[in-house]
């Protein structure tokens, strides 16, 4: 049997769950995936004006009050937090451990940047979507599967650090390597892919995002407890989380995370296989316990996904809030003020009223009419200054607008566009590297 | 009977790039067949009318008695590029909950 503790859903998610669960889970293994699709482009910028950052922004906060009780409770962390760096991820690991004190190992994977790859070959490429020409590539990243990670694993390192992989692989290499799986095994890794899958969220599938007061309660969500999974041989696990935690772990929150941003169920594909889960089978084996069974799958594709960030350029927005009788009317007459101001200025403006139609673009409605409305205006364009204007007006609103206009806010945001391409799997090449850090006199 | 899908059933929403899904999970497993009957995927299409441009493709999961929506062209361009405010349409979950169907 092996135990993996998931302590990160995304790189913003709490960092206590993942100190509790690496205290009082007696795991094998916890797991921090905490890479979205965006997050690498944006790491890579940072990596460009400083060569040592590009790892993830939390990893110091993570690593510092994670390591002393991994090394004590002997759990190997497994993260994706290398980014844009996973080199420069495991240098500031080994610096934090020398500081601690503590004897660690690092492996860091690299080998998913592709990025010279990708420019060379760009004019071949078939980019999902379409990019139009002269934008400026940041960042290629190619989704590196299992394989990649268990080498880093059997080195006996006690962090692995890697940067893009595909999210489930973080969780079926300690698998493969655990239980001697082999990769070409496609049933058990379809099933390893299952577990994988349901985990990387974190709190996602222990109640978070799933409280509905009075029709979906969860307990202590101020609390919320994050996943563990123990997993057996012949791949098949039960789903739990700490006793005394805060959260729900249900029939109904499994299932949520088995079909959360799944395309083709019978067809969900990663570097590692691809993998069926219409014939996933969910029990319950008393409170906050659910035993998974069943998965299968299909040999992996022969390609790689590879996720490119581009220059977009930027995103200006501003909001201002209408109270009281008429509201509406005033946001309204606010939105209609803005356009005119800035009609020909920028290709397309989006303008919501929140409170009525900013969510769900207006389709439905309940009767009645909103006490106070939050008017938001947003478009993009290529230059900064221009982008800018938009919150500018909509604060000038206050003195040049209707009545009773407050709390104007003004954002400006680079926008990374992400599109992706498939490459042969040949032209990526996984490399690891080790770093030990002994106390002094040890 | 005319019943809101909010009151039979839960859902999550999920994203990749400007594609959105939907789960329709039933509280009680002996409703799936009903929602199977009814939700099909042109209705759906037809409900999000205003937010899906696209085409919606619908999966049926008996071994767990859910159903999902793969639908496409929904979010704006997508996370990372959408002037919207719910960029990755995480609310869109209740959109679909507000149809109704007849039992």
């Amino acid at each position: 049997m092996l135990r993996i503790g998931s302590g990160a859903g995304f790189s913003g998610d709490r960092l206590e769950p993942a100190v509790e669960l690496a205290e009082k889970g007696k795991l094998d293994y916890l797991v921090l995936e905490c890479l979205a699709e965006r997050t690498i482009a944006l790491a890579q910028k940072r990596k460009k004006s400083d060569a040592a950052m590009g790892y993830d922004p939390l990893l110091e906060k993570r690593i510092r009050s994670l390591l002393p009780v991994l090394k004590q409770n002997n759990v190997r962390l497994i993260t994706n937090m290398g980014a844009a760096n996973p080199l420069g991820g495991a240098k500031k690991i080994i610096e934090i451990a020398d500081e601690l004190g503590l004897h660690v190992k690092v492996a860091a994977v690299t080998g998913d940047d592709v990025l010279p790859y990708i420019l060379k070959k760009c004019d071949s490429l078939e980019f999902k979507p379409r990019l139009s020409e002269n934008v400026s590539i940041l960042s290629a990243n190619a989704y590196m599967g299992a394989s990649t990670i268990v080498p880093a694993i059997e080195t006996g390192a006690d962090v692995i650090i890697t940067g893009r992989v595909a999210d489930p692989s973080l969780f079926l290499a300690p698998m493969i390597h655990h239980f001697g799986w082999s990769t070409s095994d496609y049933e058990l890794m379809g099933k390893g892919t299952v577990i994988g899958h349901l985990l990387e969220c974190g709190g996602q599938l222990t109640g978070g995002f799933f409280a509905d007061p009075g029709k979906k309660d969860v307990g202590g969500l101020a609390h919320l407890g994050f996943p563990l999974a123990e997993v057996q041989p012949d791949g098949s696990a039960l789903l739990t989380k700490l006793p005394g935690t805060g959260g729900a772990l249900t029939l109904r929150t499994v299932k949520e995370q088995l079909l959360y941003e799944v395309m083709d169920p019978s067809s969900y594909i990663t570097p590692d296989v691809i993998a069926d889960f219409t014939t996933v089978s969910l029990r319950e084996d008393g409170n906050d316990r659910i035993v998974v069974t069943g998965g299968s799958g299909k040999e992996r594709p022969s390609e790689l996904k590879v996720s490119i960030g581009y220059d977009a350029g930027f995103l200006g927005e501003g909001e201002i809030t209408y109270a009281g009788e008429n509201a509406v009317g005033r946001a309204e007459l606010a939105g209609a003020v803005i356009q005119e101001r800035l009609q020909d200025c920028y290709e397309e403006l989006t303008v919501d009223y929140i409170g009525i139609t900013s969510a769900h673009r207006g389709s439905f409605s309940y009767e009645g009419i909103p006490y106070e409305v939050r008017l938001r205006v947003a478009g993009k364009t290529y230059e900064r200054e221009k982008a800018k204007r938009i919150g500018e007006e909509v604060e000038a609103l206050y003195t040049n607008g209707p009545a009773g206009g407050g709390g104007a806010r003004k954002y400006l945001n680079e926008v990374i566009g992400i599109v992706s391409a498939m490459v042969p799997m040949d032209i990526v090449e996984a490399e690891l590297q080790v770093m030990e850090v002994k106390p002094n006199g040890a | 009977m005319v019943r809101k899908l909010y009151e039979l059933a839960h859902s999550r929403a999920g994203d990749k790039g400007d594609v959105l899904m939907l789960s329709l999970i039933p509280y009680e497993e002996g409703m799936y067949e009903a929602l199977r009957e009814r939700v099909t995927a042109d209705r759906v299409e037809l409900h999000l009318k205003h937010i899906v441009k696209g085409e919606v493709t619908r999966y049926e999961m008996p071994n767990i008695a859910a159903l999902q929506f793969v639908c496409q062209g929904a979010l704006l361009g997508g996370v990372t590029t959408s002037p919207g405010m719910d960029t990755h349409g995480k609310t869109l979950s209740y959109a679909l909950l507000e149809m109704e169907v007849d039992l």
